[in-house]
């Protein structure tokens, strides 16, 4: 009987210490998170903002665009499964561009996602891969930190190239890719098409209603 | 005692090829060398915060539930170090973010605290912490080194983005027009770039 006391009373010992551990641990992460978060949503909003700014950097405008947004329903083109933003860039009343935000659901390992900003003439000024999580050293060249080469979409549209050429020149398309890599460039090429199908179709409603 | 930290930590001990704990993020990230720094930096400071901070509470630890109050204190100090990089050295995480939560999943920052951290005092497991820690660095760099070098013919490129604009220029690009050998860049060629390194080192001691 003795020893069945002796028994418990290590149980009740062992939960009990490994219950401060728990509630000491959780407190330190818990004041640590409440101290960084701010500074780390701001730098991230200031993050965001650097890369809207860096994809107009050739338009004209003087609004807000980081503030300046709308928000576009779950689209098939869009590939978004929640309501995504839309940002306009206006030079006084006038509207210049629209950046798109846009994912490309079929690349390598998970969704690739991407900024778009799309000009009156239905142009593709420039576009980044703001999140995605290809093999490192291999699919990531996607990212502009890594190689310069989503620079090739400037000033694309669906007419140029033409439509049946939206495909790596693997695939008899127009455009380069990085050998060992293709599943990652046809997942960002197929979702930019769709995303000039979506502008191109959506046109008035984005707000270019005089073109 | 320091001496000891460094001779074990870099040769006679290195987690990357004598002990082989720690395989998965080796093999897994070691695409060039800055990948491979990238994730040897910040598993030195992992593995300083992990054996500092048992060292000192190992008293207090039962024997029958260490491993997980190991685990607890380990992702605690993961977690504290990637929220700490992340608000207040931004372009460090933008190079280190992916690879820190990781780090939780790295044997050998366990078996660091199991062996050495929870029997010693603070100061040698300190010093354990930090020399084992640049030992798997070390090797971390070699892999890199070599499966940049074979797979995409450059040495040290995307050094900026760890260390700033400044350190463009040491990226080395040795042949113009490489087609690229993307063997050494699979994960197949982490495993024999390991297993080189491995034999490299075993020779070099039956040598001595």
């Amino acid at each position: 009987m003795t020893n069945f006391f002796h028994n418990q009373k290590i149980i009740f010992q062992t939960i009990l210490v490994m219950l401060i551990f728990g509630l000491v641990f959780a407190l330190v992460l818990g004041v640590f998170y409440e101290k960084t978060n701010p500074v780390i949503l701001k730098s991230e909003a200031e993050a965001k903002k650097r890369m809207l700014l860096s994809l107009i950097e050739s338009v004209e405008h003087d609004n807000d665009v980081e503030q300046d947004f709308f928000e576009i329903k779950p689209n098939v083109l869009l590939g978004n499964k929640k309501s995504s933003k839309a940002y306009r860039v206006k030079n006084g009343d006038e509207l210049n561009a629209i950046i798109l935000e846009t994912r490309a659901p079929d690349g390598y390992s998970g969704d690739i996602f991407l900024l778009v900003a799309i000009n009156k003439q239905s142009e593709i000024i420039t576009t980044r891969v703001i999140k995605h999580q290809e093999t490192p050293g291999l699919g990531d060249y996607i990212d502009i930190e890594k190689n310069p080469w989503i620079d090739i979409f400037k000033e694309t549209s669906l007419g140029n190239p033409s439509e049946k050429l939206w495909a790596v020149k693997k695939d008899n398309g127009d455009f380069d890719y990085i050998s060992g890599a293709t599943i990652t460039p046809r997942a960002v090429i197929k979702a930019l098409k769709n995303t000039l199908l979506f502008f191109e179709s959506n046109k008035n409603k984005l707000g270019f209603n005089n073109v | 005692m320091f001496k000891k930290a460094v001779i074990d930590g870099l040769w006679k001990q290195n987690p990357g090829v004598i002990q082989l704990l720690g395989l998965c993020p080796t093999l897994a990230v070691t695409t060039t060398v800055v990948n491979g720094l990238s994730l040897g930096l910040a598993t030195v400071i992992v593995m300083i915060v992990a054996n500092a901070s048992i060292s000192p509470i190992r008293r207090f630890i039962p024997d029958e539930i260490r491993v997980p109050i190991f685990i607890l204190v380990i992702a605690a100090s993961v977690t504290v170090i990637d929220l700490a990089i992340h608000a207040y050295a931004e372009p460090l995480y933008k190079a280190l973010g992916i690879f820190i939560p990781l780090i939780v999943t790295n044997c050998i920052v366990l078996a660091r605290v199991e062996s050495f951290a929870s029997k010693n005092p603070i100061l040698p497991s300190f010093y354990d912490g930090l020399f084992m820690g640049i030992g798997l660095c070390f090797v971390l760099v070699l892999l890199g080194g070599m499966r940049e070098f074979l797979g995409k013919g450059t040495l040290f490129s995307g050094l900026d983005l760890i260390f700033g604009q400044n350190y463009k220029d040491l990226s080395l690009e040795f042949f113009s027009n490489y087609e690229g050998f993307l063997l050494a860049v699979l994960p197949p060629g982490a495993f024999l770039g390991l297993a080189l390194l491995i034999a490299l080192t075993n020779w070099i001691d039956q040598k001595k």
